[in-house]
């Protein structure tokens, strides 16, 4: 899939994602071991846009399970599509219920689900399980099972192997503790904030108009607010939103007027605003 | 290539024994990386081999300590250097000012080199960190390093962030220091063998730091680590819940539903234990020799308090408060806490050490309506009463009251009962549990919470 690190690192960049030398590492890694990748980390760090960019630069489709509290296997594996079943048993009312029945489990009545999609495709495929963390521990039971073996059994089909590998990726915001079990299943990434280096390229990237002093200016508040301690600290795609309405504003230099003005475009808690704005010496909001 | 395997099979040994739990297939995976990757370029190796040998996030300093003794920068000390005090503090102000990693690296080195050797005799360790930053002292830096940054920048409008500088100056300093310590290590497991200085000199993973020796840094590492913690135990205790709640077939039910499959019970139907969630009351020393302990174990209560029906907290050195609104939600700050403790509850009477006898009789006199038959109590405290009398009544009347009582101790268990410590005595009237470390406390909170 990759020939080296470096390979990694310059696909990625050319689709728009900017890799520390950590995710460079540990994506090409998961592709030479053949392991799938379990990456933790705050939101908006790019885990989700780390899995979308992969998919793209190794030209393979991305299938996507989200995960949500009751997520289950009618979700997640495949689940026979009980309307058409219905049709097609009262559309056949003079054969034997054996002919019946052995027809309406076929194929043609399955509903593959992202992961049998993931394991039965025969094209290059990045299966990106997002957010694992919202998920019962009972669906970790399940992608235990489908990720240690990639086959999935439908009783009424037989099993199905990958004969393919999909390219795995599992996204955690730590909401719930992950089993030991499935962590061991895989290559562990953190994604944390970025050096200020890579976030002062992650803007100029995807905020070009926003001159080069003042993306220096933004990247260096934000990371000063990422020391306090804040109920929800900023992310890239805070600094992002915050580029953004600046450009929007016109704005040249960052004063205090216009930080006092737009923290709220970084900050989600009134009281975590009020808290940063005495730390910064703003005067009272 | 076996000289890789065998560094591989000592970074995961050490690692194991600051209780990472690495298996053989870790290693297996760790040894593909090595190959897949090469050694040429060491920050690569690093990160792929923390991508396979660990699992989460919490050991990852610990990781990047060990790493840099098994696959170190380089063998001996820096060649000819310029060993000077003041010629490396220029450097390193210039460094500084630039934000040069590579730079500061470097002169970590040749300040160690040149101003933290020690002891020739084969005993002593030989170098020594806390010498090197002790005679450099680059915390004095500061000034100059912001003065050299506001010329560059022209003149003082550089604009807003201007204002952020000496904390990021700080920061910068504050990454020297560890390069130091780094290489301090580095060189003194040169002489005493890679393997014991990673086991004795790699600080642990702040969960298993002692609550009664740990220091400023490592308490705010651990107040860091309460959300996370408490998280990974609102899972546990509901998967308990769970458990406990599945328990027993409710007969009536199951007979008066299977009444529609003609009287064939189908479906056995499930007791449902009624929610009422437990209440759980908090009576903590927060005196000085405890306080670190008793700080971190209110935090992690509040961080808790929507597993529990209701949860009232109460600290204590002589004298007896409820704090139950100091640690509030919007006001948990929690580096503030035992500041705020401090100066808004009434805690020490004439004199400032602890007395558990007389703050144990005051909370069952006048809170001892706060307990009932379904609140469990914890006591936090080293049981050290400054040779006052213990007040055993008081807790046999808490005990009776309560539906259970713990008592956590910070001591090791071995010191209970030596000096004025009134744990023996205590430890016979409720359940008396060791609990030095955050990990320790952790298994006790999973396993005991009433769910
Ligand atoms: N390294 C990066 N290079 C380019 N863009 C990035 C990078 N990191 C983050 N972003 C941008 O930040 C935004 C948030 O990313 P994303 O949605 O992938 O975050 P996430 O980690 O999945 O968050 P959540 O946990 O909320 O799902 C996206 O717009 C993404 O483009
Ligand atoms: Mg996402």
């Amino acid at each position: 899939m990759f020939t080296s690190v470096d390979d990694v690192s310059a696909r990625l960049a050319g689709t728009g994602y900017l890799a520390s030398p950590a995710v460079a590492t540990t994506v090409f890694l998961a592709a030479r071991l053949g392991k799938p990748l379990l990456v933790e980390g705050p939101a908006g760090v790019g885990k989700t846009e780390l899995a979308k960019a992969v998919a793209q630069v190794t030209a393979a489709r991305l299938v996507r399970l989200q995960c949500y509290e009751g997520v289950d296997e009618s979700r997640a594996l495949y689940e026979w599509n009980h309307a058409k079943q219905l049709l097609r048993i009262s559309a056949g009312r003079d054969e034997s219920w054996d002919e019946t029945r052995t027809d309406i489990f076929s194929e043609e009545f399955l509903l593959p689900r992202p992961l049998l999609t993931a394991i039965r495709g025969e094209e290059p495929t990045v299966l990106l399980i997002d957010e694992t963390d919202k998920a019962d521990v009972e669906m970790e039971g399940l992608l235990l099972e489908v990720l240690s073996d990639f086959q999935i059994t439908v009783p009424e089909l037989g099993t199905v192997t990958a004969t393919r590998r999909p390219f795995v990726v599992l996204t955690s915001n730590a909401g719930r503790e992950l089993s030991e079990a499935l962590r061991r299943r895989c290559l562990f990434l953190h994604i944390g904030f970025p050096e200020e280096e890579l976030e002062r390229r992650i803007v100029r990237l995807k905020v070009p108009g926003l001159g080069e002093a003042l993306t220096a200016s933004v990247v260096r508040v934000v990371g000063a607010l990422r020391a306090m301690d804040l109920r929800k600290l900023p992310s890239v795609a805070e600094t992002l939103d915050w580029a953004r309405t600046l450009l929007a504003l016109g704005a040249d230099t960052l004063d205090e007027n216009l930080v006092r003005d737009t923290l709220g475009v970084i900050l989600k808690h009134q009281d975590d605003i009020q808290k940063a704005a005495a730390k910064l010496d703003l005067d009272a909001l | 290539m076996t000289a890789v395997a065998d560094r591989i099979t000592g970074l995961a040994a050490a690692l194991r024994a600051h209780g990472v739990r690495i298996g053989t297939g870790e290693t297996v995976d760790a040894a593909r990386a090595v190959e897949a990757l090469g050694l040429a370029d060491r920050e690569l190796l690093r990160e792929g081999l923390a991508a396979t040998l660990l699992h989460g996030p919490g050991q990852r300093a610990l990781f990047d300590a060990v790493f840099d003794l098994y696959f170190p920068r380089g063998i001996g000390g820096p060649e000819d250097a310029p060993r000077d005090r003041e010629t490396l503090r220029d450097r390193l102000a210039e460094a500084l000012a630039a934000d040069d990693r590579a730079l500061m690296a470097r002169l970590a080195a040749e300040a160690v080199d040149g101003l933290g050797g020690y002891g020739s005799s084969p005993a002593s360790d030989g170098w020594s960190a806390y010498q090197t930053l002790d005679r450099l002292r680059p915390q004095t830096l500061l000034a100059r390093v912001r003065a050299d940054i506001r010329g560059r920048a022209g003149g003082p409008g550089a604009g807003f962030a201007d204002r952020l500088l000496d904390d990021e100056i700080r920061h910068r300093i504050e990454e020297f220091r560890r390069l130091v310590g780094a290489e301090a290590r580095r060189r003194v497991a040169e002489r005493r063998g890679r393997d014991e200085i990673a086991r004795r000199a790699v600080r642990p993973t702040a969960d298993r730091v002692d609550f009664l020796i740990a220091d400023r840094d490592q308490l705010t590492e651990l107040r860091r680590a309460v959300q996370p913690l408490a998280r990974k135990l609102a899972t546990r205790l509901a998967a308990r819940r769970r458990r406990a709640a599945r328990g027993t077939i409710d007969l009536r039910r199951t007979l008066r539903s299977s009444l529609s499959t003609g009287g064939v019970p189908m479906r056995p139907v499930l007791r449902r234990r009624r929610p009422v969630r437990p209440e759980l009351v908090l009576l903590c020393d927060v005196s000085g020799s405890v306080s670190g302990f008793s700080d971190f174990t209110m935090l992690l209560v509040q961080a808790l308090h929507d597993q529990f029906g209701k949860v009232r907290v109460f600290a204590f050195v002589n004298r007896l408060d409820e704090v139950t609104g100091l640690l509030g939600h919007g006001r948990a700050d929690p580096d503030g806490l035992s500041a705020r403790i401090r100066a808004e509850a009434v805690l020490t009477g004439w004199h400032g050490s602890s007395d558990y006898g007389v703050a144990l009789g005051e909370f069952t006199e006048r809170y001892g309506a706060a307990v009932g038959p379904r609140t469990t109590v914890f006591v936090l405290g080293d049981a050290r009463t400054n040779m006052s009398d213990p007040n055993l009544p008081a807790v046999r009347e808490l005990a009776r009251r309560a539906r259970r009582v713990h008592w956590l101790n910070p001591e090791p268990r071995d010191r209970w009962g030596t000096g004025d410590s009134a744990a023996p005595a205590y430890a016979e009237l409720v359940r008396m549990h060791e609990c030095r470390t955050a990990r320790q406390l952790s298994a006790l909170v999973a396993g005991l919470l009433p769910v």
